[in-house]
């Protein structure tokens, strides 16, 4: 009777893990550039996950993500020599998950430009608060990370994680939580009326969405030695993460992942050769997105897919759905 | 001690007000939530910069090139990058994403050129840079000067608003443009319109703040931040509640930067906000949401 043990839940399922496992030989076939690149992949694939499993349904879009990233990494660099390091993962699970309701309670009940906004501007606050925690309390600017945590370790944690994050996604996707999602994401007034929590719901799956950016932070924080609260708290990434899960498609598991693997890529070589262009460049992706693929790659696949496979019924509902997208 | 902190608390805020009232006419009639607001401020800044140590044309005569310049700018802003999405968008919850994203595209791109120009430095020019002598505190005249036309201009502003007969249409469409189009107003013209002057309004506060204000290729969107703060406390659309929260904010953080610490100032901008957004998100004077 469980809905784990039907076929269309296993075989995905399988087929991932089988795909990971693959992945998690990686390390013994490409020497360390490429490990650091792959670093960068899964790390950006999490984050834009985890991004779009709340602003993909709910349409609110957070800026928010190098808050929980800079906590994660920031936790690492304060307690990694105090204590295990599974202990500090959880203890930023938990800083990263305090921040996340405060902000969800405070600001979700309000309309989406005011969510914007607000965490337009957390950045900026937190990591004003913590470079003057830093001068004034603690009298250090700039901490080291000295971990006997290798490449190859951050490599296999991150998918690790980002196995989790979509298995995660996947069962939400078929789950009470997911559908009310969807609902509210469609229509929150309606939403209200089939008696769904609103502000919960959104504030669950904003939690949940920011523990995974804050473990992210946190595992990849020993890849750099030296962090200070203008690394940590770098307000690029937040763009970054947003422009690849939108280039994707945010409202599909994998869409986001069809952003981070061409852009990723792309940001690698623009560093490297053009380091005083980038913010032009990242304009331009941004203008080339809202103008021309209004719904991410999945949904330019999804527009030309619809109208030959589905019956009538459906058809209408989802030329519907992708003329809301595109239109 | 605290003459000089209200007072340069007092410039700051009608600095933050006169900014406020374009940003709350872009979004209060064009319904375009613009983050490169304070980029096309900034923009201003450097061009009264350039004016003023290559050319020798003072910011306030470079106003009178700057303003029409930027109402140009602004108009073509709207017309061809901003039009499409006002177009395809289907309710006014879509355009604000589409034109938060879009205007996030033209933050970067702005940005970008400026870096490209004028490096990460910090720049700021010398003008009327002499200590005048109020109510005991000394102030430099830039900052009276800047103030001044800060009141004269948003005064001006707020007259063709409500006294002018496009001010009036401006209004209408701000509470309702569907019913605006019934009672002959040009919808679009209106928006097109209000951004333009929004975007003049911009890039005078970009000028008057270079005059006391050291500035950078990155501080726009610090300013594009406590614009919005602004105008949401004070409720979107409206211009008096603009200019008192403008001055709410700059007191608040003159007095917290000259008692407490100047780092902690984002900080004073943040618990202000968010009190607001808790007690009442409408804005101390809006009507309710």
């Amino acid at each position: 009777m469980t809905p784990f043990l039907k076929p269309d839940f296993i075989r995905p399922v399988a087929i991932g893990a089988a795909i990971f496992a693959a992945l998690a030989f990686l390390p013994s076939l490409v020497d360390s550039y490429y490990m650091s690149l792959a670093i960068s992949v899964v790390s950006f694939a999490v984050l834009a996950t985890a991004w779009s499993m709340f602003s993909g349904p709910t349409r609110y879009i957070s800026l928010a993500t190098v808050v929980f990233f800079g906590i994660g990494a920031y936790t690492v660099a304060v307690l990694g020599e105090v204590m295990a390091f599974p202990l500090v993962l959880l203890c930023a699970g938990l800083a990263g998950t305090v921040v996340a309701l405060l902000v969800g309670f405070s600001t979700l009940r309000l309309a989406g430009v005011y969510f914007v906004i607000f965490t337009f501007g957390l950045t900026e606050l937190v990591r004003q608060v913590v470079s003057w925690y830093e001068v004034n309390v603690t009298r250090e600017m700039g901490r080291y990370v000295f971990l006997d945590i290798t490449q190859n370790d951050i490599y296999w944690q991150l998918l690790a994680l980002f196995a989790v994050l979509l298995l995660t996604g996947f069962v939400l996707g078929r789950s009470r939580l997911g559908f009310a999602l969807r609902i509210i994401g469609e229509d929150e007034t309606v939403a209200k009326h089939c008696g769904i929590d609103v502000t919960r719901v959104k504030v669950a799956l904003f939690v949940l969405s920011a523990l995974f950016m804050t473990l992210t932070g946190a595992i990849i924080a020993p890849r750099w030695t030296y962090i200070d609260p203008v690394i940590a708290f770098n307000p690029m990434l937040s763009f970054q993460v947003v422009i690849m899960a939108l280039l994707g498609g945010p409202r599909r598991l994998l869409g986001p992942l069809l952003g981070v693997i061409p852009l990723t890529l792309l940001f690698e070589v623009l560093t490297a050769s053009f380091p005083n262009h980038f913010s032009i460049l990242l304009g331009c992706v941004f203008m080339v997105i809202v103008y021309l693929l209004p719904g991410g790659v999945v949904g330019l696949y999804e527009k030309y897919r619809a109208p030959k496979k589905r019956t009538l019924s459906t058809d209408t509902e989802t030329t519907r759905k992708s003329g809301e997208k595109t239109a | 001690m605290l003459s000089y902190a209200l007072l340069s608390g007092i410039t700051l805020g009608g600095m933050y007000a006169l900014v406020a009232m374009g940003l709350t006419l872009q979004y209060g009639v064009s319904r375009i939530m613009n983050l490169a607001y304070g980029e096309l401020m900034i923009v201003a800044s450097f061009i009264a910069f350039v004016f003023m140590t290559a050319l020798g044309i003072n910011p306030i005569l470079g106003l009178l090139i700057i303003i029409p310049l930027s109402f140009a700018l602004n108009w073509g802003i709207y017309r061809f990058l901003l039009t499409p999405l006002v177009a395809r968008a289907k309710n006014r919850g879509m355009l604000e994403v589409d034109s938060i994203l879009a205007t996030f595209g033209l933050l970067f791109i702005v940005q970008g050129v400026l870096l490209v120009w004028f490096g990460g430095n910090y720049y700021s020019y010398d003008f009327l840079n002499d200590a005048v002598d109020v109510f005991g505190a000394a102030i430099a005249a830039n900052r009276l000067v800047a103030l001044g036309f800060a009141v004269v201009i948003g005064l001006g502003f707020y007259l063709i608003l409500t006294r002018t007969r496009i001010g009036t249409a401006l209004r209408a469409v701000a509470v309702d443009p569907t019913s605006a189009r019934l009672v002959a107003i040009d919808v679009n013209f209106a928006a097109c319109f209000a951004f333009a002057l929004g975007g003049a309004v911009a890039a005078v506060g970009g000028v008057l703040v270079s005059m006391f204000l050291t500035f950078s290729t990155s501080m726009g969107v610090v300013f594009t931040m406590k614009a919005l703060i602004v105008v949401i406390m004070g409720g979107v659309g409206n211009l008096l509640g603009a200019l008192i929260a403008g001055l709410i904010l700059g007191i608040a953080e003159s007095l917290v930067a000259t008692y407490i610490d100047p780092g902690l100032t984002i900080a004073v901008t943040y618990v202000i906000f968010l009190l607001v957004l808790l007690i009442k998100p409408s804005g101390l004077f809006g009507r309710t949401a």
